[in-house]
């Protein structure tokens, strides 16, 4: 039947290298380009999911083009991990989060660049601009990644989403010299699924058929499956999300809980979430790794100012406040501690950001040594609501007015030019 | 240890001391109460390591000895038996048991070696002076509704009593705030206590004291350190540890210079924000007071609920100013309005500004709100 009508409709079809109609051809046929997409709904999904291919990796190539063919990994110094690795160096198995010295075993021949965030950012930013012209509805889900609803752009763009899109890829590498994957589906699940399928440079369509494409995948490809609800599902013999597709509502909400009706209609491929530019990130946090272990609380306090500073500076970009504070800490067996303290009142100061981490850090560091601290504001609360006057806090108004002025400073001359006076000792 | 005492002395003191105990313990001595007689007099004392209450119980006969005994039981015990029986306590020393009798009833009770019951020493005392049991009742009463349980402000869980200067005139305050609301109330400063240290009571002693306060009317005798308090009122004296932590400077957050001034009469307000308020069962939604000319609008609106209004007008309120809006929180309002008798004072700056709230006739008490936005 699918091939009768397929004679019928030719499906549609596309060259990612000329925006050629490339019909029924495997090369196209006006640039001879082998890059072709095709698919049968190609011309109506709008729901588009883009990621950058090894985003800090890809930008540090493109600024030293003389690495381009070796291994490269972004990360800070022998005890940090790794914040990125290029594709060549995942091929040796370099994964990001990994630890310096293991993904320098797995390969002892890739190039250690420090992260320059501030790099990045301008970079994200670039992408972002180019991105906005495609729809206002974009929301953005990382530095690097974001979800985009096309609906109703064929007007303005003179094409479908997918034309738009292709556009989209070859402006990125044109302009910024990064890759992008995206993946195009009807839906926000099936977008993010796509889009990991064919990295890098990949474009990756799932219309109709997300269902049964899902069916033979492991259950932890969903986002929501953790290892947790992973281990439950296979002692009920539940390792594919085809097995969890046919699952009664009121089974899975025994096996998965409140959210499992909502993981079956997800392993199903449905997904009503829509794409909202205003939803806020939960949570924002600074985090470092120690070169050495570090078990003095003197000396995790020392650390701590520094990315007390940096969240308070995040939270101010984002214009967010922290209602909460949550200190992260790993020991030197790489067991992760995290620790929370709601905050009376919403906060930006860093200050007060330091005070609570610091009263959660004094029952932690007990002698364990430690190879990383970090500190989270979670949950946020709109800046319009940081730090209002509080009668057992009569200081608190000159310490804002403090933070406004080297906020201010900081915004003309950068983040280095003004600091506390506690963050010396720290430099 | 023998002992002969009425019932209903033996169970107002241990109404008294068993409130200390802790309802969940992990140390067992600390659920019981020590019976001590001696020298003629008989003691009930009960302890929680942080506050010590202990009170002297008349009676009837007794041979000297000690023991400890559960709290609760005892207590359980003593308020079951009829009233007018007479109780007999025996013991015979060590581990052997309790025994009690009232008539023809008779229990035994598991003890508790004596010598391992925790003694809370108080130190030395230094500063000492009287107060009347009414005055501390409004030093307390005033104030604690505003102590903070946050605790990681613990210097807020208490209440803060200290000699300042008001205007002038020596007085000892009480100062509580949770940094929503602050309380402060003073009484003319009582011979003795014009170089106490600043010290923070805690919440509970505050709650075990006012208790005890309900049954008495003579002076109470105050005795501080630094680190310790202790309070003495007819036959009980409670002792306890202070909160250690600097108070904040309140004096600075109390604002001078509000100048738009809101008279209205207590129970015509209370009520409107109770009607108001009812609107919501959120407690955190605002009321919002529209003040103009002899004209103050109280309202209130929750987005699944409804709206709701009231009008109070120039027979209720007295208003000169220029209009103003602002909003609080229904009940810190209506916990500051419950301490005032008849007319209710504000002390508005702007709708973003902490207002002052005093009875109108009575200056002795201050409370400061910070408005919410509405």
């Amino acid at each position: 039947m699918a091939a009768a009508r397929s004679r019928l409709i030719p499906v549609p079809a596309l060259c990612r290298d000329c925006d050629a109609d490339a019909g029924a051809a495997t090369t196209c046929p006006r640039c001879g380009g082998r890059r072709i997409i095709r698919h049968a709904e190609l011309a109506e999904l709008a729901i588009a999911h883009i990621d950058c291919d090894a985003f800090y990796a890809s930008v540090e190539k493109r600024d030293r083009p003389e690495l381009a063919a070796r291994p490269v990994i972004v990360g800070g110094g022998v005890r940090g991990v790794v914040t990125a690795a290029c594709y060549i160096a995942r091929i040796s198995g370099v994964r990001s989060a990994m630890p310096m010295f293991t993904a320098l075993r797995a390969c002892p021949d890739a190039v250690v660049i420090r992260p320059d965030f501030a790099k990045y950012v301008a970079v994200a930013r670039q992408l972002r601009a180019l991105m906005a012209e495609l729809t206002p509805l974009l929301q953005p889900l990382s530095i690097d990644e974001a979800v985009l609803d096309l609906s109703g752009t064929a007007a303005l763009h003179g094409g479908p989403p997918a034309l738009a899109l292709i556009r989209f890829v070859r402006r990125v590498e044109a302009e910024i010299g990064v890759t992008v994957s995206v993946g195009l589906a009807r839906n926000r699940l099936m977008a993010k699924i796509a889009a990991g399928r064919d990295k890098p440079r990949g474009f990756c369509v799932i219309g109709g058929e997300a269902a049964a494409l899902l069916a033979a995948e492991p259950v932890r490809l969903l986002p929501g499956i953790g290892p947790a609800a992973a281990k439950r599902l296979e002692g009920k013999g539940i390792t594919r999300l085809g097995q969890m597709q046919v699952l009664e509502p009121r089974a899975a909400l025994r096996l998965l809980g409140e959210d499992g009706p909502a993981l079956v209609r997800r392993a199903r491929g449905e997904d009503d979430r829509a794409v909202d530019p205003r939803r806020e990130t939960r949570s924002i946090s600074a985090e470092t790794t120690f070169d050495a272990d570090l078990t003095q609380r003197a000396e995790l306090e020392r650390r701590l100012w520094p990315l007390a500073e940096k969240l308070a500076r995040r939270l101010s970009e984002q214009g967010c406040a922290a209602a909460g504070v949550v200190l992260k800490l790993k020991t030197a067996g790489f067991a992760l501690r995290t620790r929370t303290q709601r905050l009376p009142g919403p906060t930006r100061l860093p200050d007060v950001l330091f005070a609570a981490a610091r009263r959660l850090l004094e029952r932690e560091a007990d002698g364990t040594a430690f190879r990383l601290i970090g500190i989270a504001a979670q949950p946020l609360a709109p800046l319009a609501a940081a730090d209002l006057p509080d009668l057992a806090d009569p200081g608190r108004a000159r310490l804002v007015a403090a933070q406004t002025a080297i906020d201010t400073l900081r915004g003309r001359f950068g983040a280095a030019a003004i600091g506390r006076g506690r963050g010396l000792a720290g430099r | 240890m023998k002992i002969k005492a009425d019932r209903a002395a033996l169970l107002k003191a241990l109404a008294h001391v068993q409130s200390v105990v802790e309802k969940r313990n992990t140390i067992p001595i600390l659920a019981n109460v020590k019976i001590e007689a001696k020298d003629v007099r008989l003691t009930l004392t009960a302890t929680d390591m942080e506050i010590a209450v202990v009170e002297e119980v008349p009676a009837t006969s007794m041979t000297d000895g000690a023991c400890t005994a559960p709290a609760a039981t005892l207590y359980e015990i003593v308020r079951k038996l009829p009233e007018g029986a007479e109780i007999q306590l025996d013991h015979a020393g060590g581990d052997a048991q309790l025994g009690l009798r009232a008539g023809r009833y008779a229990t035994t009770l598991v003890v508790l070696p004596t010598d391992d019951f925790p003694s809370m020493t108080a130190g030395t005392l230094s500063y000492r002076f009287a107060l009347s049991a009414h005055d501390l009742r409004n030093l307390i009463d005033r104030t604690r509704f505003a102590i903070s349980t946050e605790e990681t402000r613990y210097y807020l869980n208490g209440i803060y009593l200290h000699a300042a200067d008001s205007d002038g005139v020596p007085v000892l305050r009480a100062v509580a705030t949770d940094g929503h609301r602050l309380a402060r109330f003073q009484v003319a400063l009582p011979e003795g206590a014009g170089k106490i240290p600043g010290v923070i009571v805690p919440r509970k002693t505050v709650v075990e004291l006012r208790k005890l306060l309900d049954e008495t009317t003579a002076e109470v005798d105050v005795a501080l350190s630094e680190t310790r308090i202790q309070f003495k009122a007819g036959p009980v004296t409670l002792t306890s540890k202070l909160i250690d932590g600097t108070f904040p400077e309140y004096e600075r957050v109390i604002p001078r210079d509000n100048d738009k001034v809101l008279r209205v009469g207590k129970k015509d307000f209370s009520d409107a924000v109770g009607r108001v308020a009812a609107i919501s069962a959120e407690r955190s939604r605002p009321v919002k007071l529209a003040i103009e000319r002899n004209l103050l609008t109280l309202s209130a609106s929750s987005p699944d609920q409804g709206a709701a209004k009231e009008e109070l007008d120039g027979e209720r309120v007295k208003y000169d100013s220029t209009p103003l809006e602002i909003g609080f929180q229904a009940r810190y309002l209506t916990d500051i309005t419950d301490q005032i008798d008849r007319e209710i004072e504000f002390r508005f700056s702007d709708g973003a500004a902490p207002t002052v709230v005093q009875d109108a006739a009575d200056p002795s008490a201050l409370y400061v709100l910070m408005p919410m936005r509405v």
